[in-house]
């Protein structure tokens, strides 16, 4: 990623409407056991923003994502998404909540019993009452999204790659066009170019299909490339919510450090690779 | 689904020693949290049944839950039935009431072995079965999707299930109770050398059909038991394979004692209440 694209691309995004909040943490607190993972945390999440929250393995990204979503409820506080109070939301009722939140899962989570086409199709015959054409069709549509041909649609999960499961996935998730996407570690366990691939299609998603999106990593390199905001999780609270920009120069050490370790030159530079 | 990691707990107690007073209160803490667990998503169950059934999924698990057990189901039925022609014709020898084999044989099979060997077969297939491909979707993250896809886990995953085994087992068990008898006149001819029309002749004189219906009237309990204790187990497995596999031994576990303590309370039942099923 070089800086013109990065900041292109800000430029872009900063002329777009938006400004209210659509998702909106107030006071939120968890704890598994004795271990507190968010602690007294507010956040917004600002209208066809990217969100990336970031921070070290067990902080609780992934459970502030879930919480947006209604997988996992708070202990205390409010989690609120597009005016509803989905924290305190039972199962049954959530399902009008989610048919708008689009979730990538780290693992892909794709239903290994189902080929591709049944997975992507899956909430569109959940949801709708389109005929098996519209699907037809609308599966095809996602799938030139994430650029995989309709060749894929009769293969099973297991036959995929790593990177297309998590392509597949992202088809899946945008299927029902949502108005929020939830990307819980996309580029875990990938290639550098495969994770590149899907940062640009988290962009470009982003600014297709006009919709928020909220994405946790420890990947400093998807992170930089594809935040509006950066929002770091540091013992149960946000230490920092910013602008990438402003992380650079933030006061909080451990953010700074965690930058330079991402995208250390000097990491490269010791193992022999150009400075 | 209840909100506790039950395949934890249990292997806490099972690290305590026995004497502990401690263990033993856990223990019960425990089988409470499960059966309470198994209870709460019964009554999730009931609210989900309201809503449209997924006919073809529903056939889909017949198929692979029970027309698939067809074949271990039949197998400990014939020879069921063929050593206990075997053990019942040494004891009456010492009376000489030798020729009634038929009669003990199938009364047997009918009422009791049929249904609840049947029962703990499917305990023991379809049971491990259903939890380990449940926990398997639990641990990958497939449940989640699927609830965050905007679909209940409980319709797609446990209803299917729960229908299929509570329609299939009594099935079964008719097919067993067969096989028992068909098991039993092979030794009762072969062995015992009592003719194969004497011995049909005592049957149809001492077993009604309410000897059979007694049995089988049980089985749809059984088959709701061994699915929902199957699916409960597996939608809260956690901690990968190794979690998976704790799970299915709980499971498997808690499916046969559910089959065999049910057994006595619902023969009680039924002997007790006028249905006819004396």
């Amino acid at each position: 990623m070089t800086f013109s694209e990065t900041a292109v691309m800000r430029f872009v995004k900063a002329a777009r409407p938006g400004g209210s909040s659509i998702i909106e943490f107030k006071h939120v607190s968890k704890s598994y056991g004795s271990k507190r993972v968010l602690d007294d945390v507010s956040l917004s999440v600002m209208r066809g923003e990217v969100l990336v929250i970031l921070g070290g393995s067990g902080t609780g990204k992934s459970v502030s994502l879930r919480q947006m979503n209604g997988l996992e409820q708070p202990d205390a506080g409010e989690v609120w998404v597009d005016g509803v109070e989905v924290s305190s939301l039972p199962e049954e009722e959530l399902v009008q909540v989610r048919k708008k939140i689009g979730m990538l899962f780290q693992s892909g989570a794709l239903f290994d019993s189902m080929t591709v086409f049944e997975n992507i199709a899956f909430a569109l015959r959940e949801h709708t009452s389109w005929s098996e054409e519209k699907i037809s069709a609308r599966v095809g549509e996602v799938l030139g999204f994430v650029n995989l041909g309709r060749d894929v649609e009769r293969l099973l999960p297991s036959s995929l790659s790593g990177g297309m499961k998590k392509r597949v996935s992202l088809a899946r998730t945008v299927a029902l066009k949502p108005d929020i996407l939830l990307y819980d570690e996309p580029t875990t366990g990938l290639d550098p170019v495969t994770s590149m691939t899907i940062n640009r299609l988290i962009v470009d998603l982003n600014e297709r299909l006009a919709t928020t999106s909220v994405v946790v990593t420890h990947d400093i390199v998807s992170a930089l490339f594809v935040a509006d905001r950066l929002a770091f999780l540091q013992d149960a609270r946000f230490a920092f919510i910013g602008t990438p920009e402003e992380a650079q120069t933030s006061d909080v050490a451990d953010l700074r450090a965690f930058l330079a370790a991402g995208v250390s030159p000097e990491l490269t530079a010791s193992k022999g690779g150009p400075p | 689904m209840a909100q506790f990691d039950s395949t934890t707990q249990y292997v806490a107690v099972l690290k305590e020693p026995l004497w502990k007073l401690a263990r033993v209160r856990r223990w019960i803490l425990n089988v409470s949290f499960h059966l309470g667990g198994v209870a709460m998503m019964s009554a999730q169950l009931a609210r989900e049944a309201r809503k449209r059934w997924e006919t073809s999924e529903i056939l889909r698990q017949m198929d692979a839950l029970g027309v698939q057990s067809i074949s271990i189901t039949s197998l400990t039925a014939l020879f069921t039935g063929m050593v206990l022609a075997l053990q019942t014709s040494y004891a009456l020898a010492q009376f000489g009431g030798k020729l009634f084999v038929g009669r003990v044989v199938v009364l047997s099979i009918c009422r009791e072995l049929g249904p609840t060997l049947t029962a703990l077969m499917v305990a023991a297939r379809v049971g491990s079965g259903i939890t380990a491909e449940l926990g398997t979707m639990s641990v990958t993250e497939q449940v989640d999707a699927l609830r965050a896809l905007g679909a209940s886990p409980i319709r797609k995953l446990v209803l299917p299930r729960v229908v299929a085994v509570t329609l299939m087992l009594p099935i079964l068990t008719l097919l067993a109770d067969f096989l028992g008898m068909v098991g039993g006149l092979f030794i009762a001819v072969v062995e015992v050398k009592v003719g194969a029309t004497f011995y049909l002749s005592t049957i149809q004189q001492s077993v009604h059909l309410n000897d059979v219906l007694h049995g089988l009237f049980k089985t749809p309990f059984f088959g709701f038991e061994i699915a929902m204790i199957g699916c409960y187990n597996g939608l809260n497995a956690s901690g990968g394979a190794d979690g998976v596999g704790r799970a299915t031994t709980i499971a498997v576990v808690v499916a046969s004692i559910a089959v065999l303590m049910s057994d006595f309370f619902l023969t009680k039942l039924f002997l007790v209440l006028p249905l006819g099923l004396q």
